[in-house]
């Protein structure tokens, strides 16, 4: 059994088909990274597995169970978090809000119990506390002090990137979803995040499936590697057997937008 | 000086010392009121709770989870039908008509959640503009809510206790308006009301962190229902007589207008936009009693500004004043409070 697998996954948007027959799996605990150029179906991909979007054809397994079709609410309740490439935040709440919707799923204060905050020791104040804590151990992980009791809609684009890590890794997923999570950063950003995403690995445990233009990044840090074009599959590998592959080399590293270049 | 945080902090109701002195002072000023004010006034000030506790609830649905309605007369209708009805022919105390007539309206607030969930913007005001008319026409059927003719409200009683005037229905009515709002304002502070938040900002990035769309939007309904039923079940007993006509299509605007002026999204905005508006409103009913001025405006009103040769002043100086505000402080009155709240934040401090 592997611990999540994608089987001839198919969809198409009217005639355009966005994804056609891909095959993929991932072993717990590793870094798997999926490349190609602009409009090969990375964010797509990620839409499916995550409920987003319904795949015309196709299976994907979580711990052997079946998950397309699922509503992403259900998805993020069997342990899978992400990312976004275009930033979804919460605008007008505080970074520690934001990061406590990660938490959303892991508490239990409804209706009643939120309207009856009546203190400190009231079922709903232990549980705020408590959580709050969780999300501080999170803001010092990603060193996000400074932006704690910020509105996140007015901080800097970098600083977004890391609130929406730390609203998924608030979640405690078993598998993360990162969709290009250095672009538009700058060289030092670029360089916390990826100590960061390999820290996720080593010490959270938590297996990474990762979008990602920088090609020194994803080379550095993958264990495996899966190049999409149009859709379809180029070829999957280690780092060393995708990059020496000529499809590859051509169709995305060939293409020198100044983002995909390495 | 790394401290051990309290995070109770992030949450608690007396954040500081000046919240709290003057939230105690609002207390004070309000147990006061009635003895130093004329009865009208009094009648003033229950109207405006009223409007408070629905444009409360109604904020956590618009303001908070980004859906509008434009139907909350509806609600309230069925709330100030449920008390009086429930008190009349299933003879129940006051105090437990109220909030079981709450309850019938979040329910259709919930059945009018479950359409809504596929609707957005003007697609949804039309939708719950439709349930608001619709539920006034259906009472206006019903044998024995008194069909067009109305329904008289009961003798209030609780427990030994006889509220005959204005100023005892005071006494009842404000203690439940600061308790709705003190609920409204735990809730926008935990899990629900922060999964309201979410679906507002960014809906598939709240669904992507585990949050259910379906139920937490409904429930915005069902919440923001129960507050206007409960708001209606009041106004019963303010106006000691209720008929369907009442519960009018201007009635649902008006609530809006109030949670819109007042601010959205924030739990001063819409105490103070339907405080405001509320009083407004009654006062500009006496416009043409000013001395000179009245007589000065409902002429120019008559003369330049009405198709219908009616005096129409009091409608154009409340849209006069809409515009200002909306011109100046888009955000509404809450706008220009967290500007100046700086100011006295500190204050006696
Ligand atoms: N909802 C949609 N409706 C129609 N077409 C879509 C939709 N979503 C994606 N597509 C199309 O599917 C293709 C793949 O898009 P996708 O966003 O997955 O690309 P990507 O690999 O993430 O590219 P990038 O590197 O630019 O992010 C594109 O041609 C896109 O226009
Ligand atoms: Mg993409």
């Amino acid at each position: 059994m592997a611990f999540f697998e994608v089987k001839n996954l198919s969809i198409s948007f009217g005639g355009l088909k966005a994804l056609d027959d891909i095959s993929f799996e991932i072993k717990k605990g590793e870094i798997y990274a999926i490349i190609g150029p602009n409009g090969a179906g990375k964010t797509t991909l990620f839409n499916c597995i995550n409920g987003i979007y319904k795949p015309n054809k196709g299976r994907i397994l979580f711990k052997d169970r079946n998950i397309r079709g699922k509503k992403p609410d259900k998805v993020a309740k069997m342990g899978i978090a992400r990312t976004f490439q275009n930033i979804e935040l919460f605008n007008n709440m505080n970074a520690m809000e934001n990061i406590m919707i990660g938490r959303h799923l892991h508490m239990a204060t409804g209706l009643f119990r939120g309207a009856f905050l009546w203190g400190k020791n009231s079922f709903a104040g232990k549980e705020e506390t408590s959580h709050r804590k969780k999300v501080e151990e999170i803001i010092d992980l990603l060193d996000l002090q400074s932006a704690r009791n910020k509105f996140v809609g007015g901080l800097p684009y970098g600083t977004q990137k890391q609130i929406e890590l730390a609203r998924a890794l608030a979640l405690e997923p078993e598998l993360l979803l990162l969709d290009e999570p250095c672009a538009g950063m700058n060289a030092e950003e670029k360089q916390d995040m990826i100590f960061w995403v390999k820290d996720i690995q080593d010490e959270l445990g938590i297996t990474i499936l990762l979008i990602e233009h920088d090609m020194t990044m994803v080379m550095d840090i993958s264990d495996r590697i899966l190049a999409l074009n149009f859709g379809k599959t180029i070829t999957e590998g280690t780092p060393q057997e995708v990059q020496k592959h000529p499809e590859v080399l051509r169709a995305y590293l060939g293409e020198d937008d100044g983002e995909c270049a390495a | 000086m790394d401290m051990k945080r309290d995070y109770y902090e992030d949450v608690q109701f007396f954040t500081s010392g000046a919240i709290t002195f003057w939230l105690s002072t609002l207390v004070i000023g309000l147990t006061l009121f009635p003895f130093v004010a004329k009865n009208y006034y009094v009648y003033v000030a229950n109207y405006m709770a009223i409007n408070v506790i629905v444009v409360i609830g109604l904020n956590l649905l618009v303001g908070y989870t980004g859906q509008i309605s434009m139907g909350h007369a509806g609600f309230f209708a069925i709330g100030a039908y449920g008390t009086v009805a429930l008190m009349t022919h299933a003879h129940f105390p006051f105090l437990l008509a109220l909030p079981v007539a709450g309850l019938i309206a979040a329910g259709f607030g919930f059945l009018l959640g479950l359409p809504a969930l596929r609707l957005e913007g003007p697609y949804l005001a039309i939708a719950t503009l439709g349930f608001g008319i619709t539920i006034t026409q259906i009472i206006g059927k019903i044998k024995i809510l008194g069909e067009r003719q109305g329904l008289h409200a009961p003798e209030l009683t609780i427990g030994p206790w006889h509220l005959n005037t204005d100023r005892d229905f005071y006494f009842l009515l404000i203690p439940i308006t600061i308790f709705l709002a003190v609920l409204a304002r735990n809730l926008v502070h935990t899990k629900v009301g922060r999964a309201f938040i979410a679906i507002r900002d960014a809906d598939i990035a709240a669904e992507t962190m585990g949050v259910n769309l379906t139920f937490y939007k409904t429930l915005a309904f069902a919440v923001s229902a129960f507050y206007a039923g409960v708001g209606g079940g009041l106004y019963a007993f303010v106006l000691r007589f209720i008929e369907p006509e009442l519960f009018s299509l201007f009635m649902s605007v008006m609530f809006l207008t109030m949670a819109v002026v007042g601010g959205l999204g924030s739990m001063m905005g819409p105490i103070a936009g339907a405080s405001l508006l509320a009083l407004l409103d009654l006062q500009l009913r006496n416009i043409l009693g000013i001395p000179y001025i009245g007589e000065w405006l409902e002429a120019l009103s008559r003369n330049y500004f009405s198709i219908t040769g009616v005096s129409n002043i009091q409608m154009i100086v409340f849209g006069s004043i809409l515009i200002a505000i909306m011109l100046f402080e888009p955000l509404g009155i809450y706008g220009i409070w967290i500007r100046t709240k700086k100011y006295w934040k500190m204050w006696p401090y």
